[in-house]
């Protein structure tokens, strides 16, 4: 086996990325580059349409890109890619499972398939169900199985016949889940993680990213918008706002371009502000010095998908990096 | 690491994957062997009084029963179709790529399963057809001449459905295009010779392709001359082998691009 000496396990440079047919196309990644350490949880957050699938197709030698590089494991993802994925597991959005086929049927297939000689595929089989908390299940059909643990079986399947550690790329593993079956995926990624895998896992939700990722990069449309840590990304959007719900129309003209939420149909602007006592009181005086404008206000704490909202709409602006 | 295994070991993978599947899919492979079976019956009793075949068969049972196995490798191949559109629809494409399995296993697991389960059907259709009166009296070289003709038919059908399978955009709609291919052993002599037909039909029904193979498999259970026809039979299930394989490769590329 070979990987990088180094402990970058996915690099990635100016990857672009066009669909569609000559004079139509279509631009669905302008740029993207990332890297990601061994034993280290790296998010791709943005909406959808953003470009996280394409990148992980990429990556994952699914398909090229136009432009840019990538190595995966220390392998080009173009001339070495028989390399690439032999060193990789790939979950996509989509289950990837033979719906009636058990589950210790559908790993035993992956396992052999990834070269392993019958009995050792079983037992691997075996050894990845008990761990992924599908021993019970392990001789249902799949389709019986709820969606956490098709999940589970799918991240399984993906790992059945790669070499631990290893580079893993999750698309979007929890779409769909509720809130007890995401939880039990993401105590499963930061396992992973834990064992020392390189894990590039895609995203729609921050508190996900904030969860498991030790770095985040936010696409937006095909680029880059801002790319940190979870801490540094929540800091870069100020933590709290402060509501006011103005008398007139007037004082919301006047008063809209220093707002970074609009509200018009209830006539309330959101201003940035450190959330201190002295900040507010100083804000309110400076903005409303006849104290006639402002009826009422309330402290926002920003939420992530606040955070995550600022990002994304300011894709046309200068990209940042934290 | 383990080292990736061989072509063989990949194409034996699939195919014992489609096999399961196909256990699994026990509605379908019952429909794909009752109809021929049902429409065997329809054509002897409802419709075989009434067909005059020529003096050549002692009864029509005797005329229609290569056609009706013809007409079951058409019904047994169209589920290739569905099970390769299902492939396509799902991720499992995706995953298999990763594990650096190309088109040709998959399709090749999915085509080994349908000719497996068309001989199941082509064995049932054949016990039936012996209950009801069919009495072949082929000569051991003619039983594997018919045999292999039957099973290049079979196996051309089930890869054109793969094709069609990969094409298709929804498994429904793959269902839908393998109707067509069922029906054409009807403008041929499967059921009705094709004299009866009126004239600007004859061009087609004697050139094309079912035609040939269901002559020599016919002429061959009932130990008549068959002059070339099971060599232009077989020269037919190779083109349409070659076009089916080199097609369905381009369209893997094409739609997992």
């Amino acid at each position: 086996m070979s990987t990088a000496m180094n402990d970058v396990m996915i690099e990635a440079e100016g990857l672009t990325k066009s669909y569609g047919r000559p004079g139509a196309r279509v631009r669905v990644l302008d740029g993207v580059g990332l890297r990601v350490a061994r034993a280290g949880v790296h998010a791709l957050l943005g909406p959808n349409g953003a470009g996280k699938t394409t990148t992980v197709r990429i990556l994952a030698t699914l398909t090229t890109a136009d432009s840019g590089t990538a190595l995966v494991a220390g392998h080009d993802v173009v001339t070495d890619r028989r390399r690439v994925r032999r060193a990789i597991s790939l979950t996509g959005e989509f289950a990837a499972l033979d719906e009636t086929l058990t589950g210790e049927e559908n790993l035993r297939m992956m396992a052999r398939l990834s070269g392993l000689p019958r009995a050792r595929a079983r037992e691997r089989a075996e050894e990845l169900l008990v761990r992924f908390g599908l021993g019970d299940a392990a001789r249902r059909q799949a389709r019986t199985y709820s969606g956490g643990m098709r999940r589970r079986l799918d991240l399984a399947a993906g790992l059945v016949g790669s070499p631990e550690p290893g580079v893993f790329f999750l698309d979007e593993p929890t779409t769909g889940l509720d809130p007890r079956s995401r939880r039990e995926l993401w105590q499963v990624v930061r396992d992973l993680a834990g064992r020392g895998a390189a894990v590039l896992l895609t995203t729609q939700y921050l508190d996900e990213a904030d969860q498991l990722a030790d770095r985040v990069t936010v696409l937006d449309q095909g680029g880059i918008v801002a790319e940190g840590t979870p801490d540094s990304l929540k800091s870069r959007v100020s933590g709290h706002r402060l509501d006011l719900v103005l008398s007139t129309r007037e004082a919301y003209l006047r008063l809209a371009a220093r707002a970074v939420h609009h509200s018009p149909e209830t006539r309330t602007l959101g201003i940035p502000t450190d959330g201190t006592a002295a900040h507010a009181r100083a804000l309110l005086d400076e903005i409303d010095p006849h104290r006639t404008d402002v009826d009422r206000f309330s402290l926002h704490t920003a939420t992530l998908d606040d955070v995550f909202l600022a990002l994304t709409t300011a894709a046309t602006e200068a990209p940042a990096h934290v | 690491m383990s080292d990736a295994p061989g072509a063989l070991t990949r194409a034996t993978v699939m195919t014992g994957r489609s096999l399961l599947l196909s256990r699994r899919n026990t509605d379908a492979v019952i429909t794909s062997m009752m109809l021929p079976i049902m429409l065997m019956l329809i054509f002897v009793y409802f419709f075989g009084g009434a067909i005059d075949t020529g003096a050549a068969y002692d009864s029509y049972v005797m005329y229609v029963v290569p056609g009706v196995l013809f007409l079951c490798a058409g019904f047994g191949s169209a589920t290739t179709a569905v099970a390769v559109s299902e492939d396509m629809k799902g991720g499992i494409i995706d995953r298999f790529r990763s594990l650096d399995v190309g088109g040709m296993p998959i399709l090749a697991g999915h085509v080994v399963t349908s000719t497996v389960r068309n001989l199941v059907s082509t064995a049932l259709v054949f016990a039936v057809a012996v209950l009801i009166g069919f009495r072949p009296a082929a000569t051991p070289a003619g039983w594997l001449a018919g045999a292999t003709v039957l099973l290049a038919y079979i196996v051309a059908l089930s890869w054109i459905s793969a094709a069609i399978g990969l094409l298709a955009r929804t498994p429904e709609a793959a269902g839908g295009f393998t109707f067509f291919m069922s029906f054409l052993p009807y403008p041929s002599s499967a059921f009705v010779p094709v004299d009866s037909m009126p004239g600007w039909l004859h061009g087609f029904a004697d050139h094309q392709p079912v035609t040939p193979a269901i002559e020599s498999l016919r002429g061959l259970l009932l130990d008549q001359p068959v002059g070339n026809t099971p060599w232009t039979a077989l020269a037919w299930a190779a083109g349409i082998l070659l076009v089916a394989v080199a097609l369905s490769g381009a369209l893997f590329t094409v739609r997992t691009r």
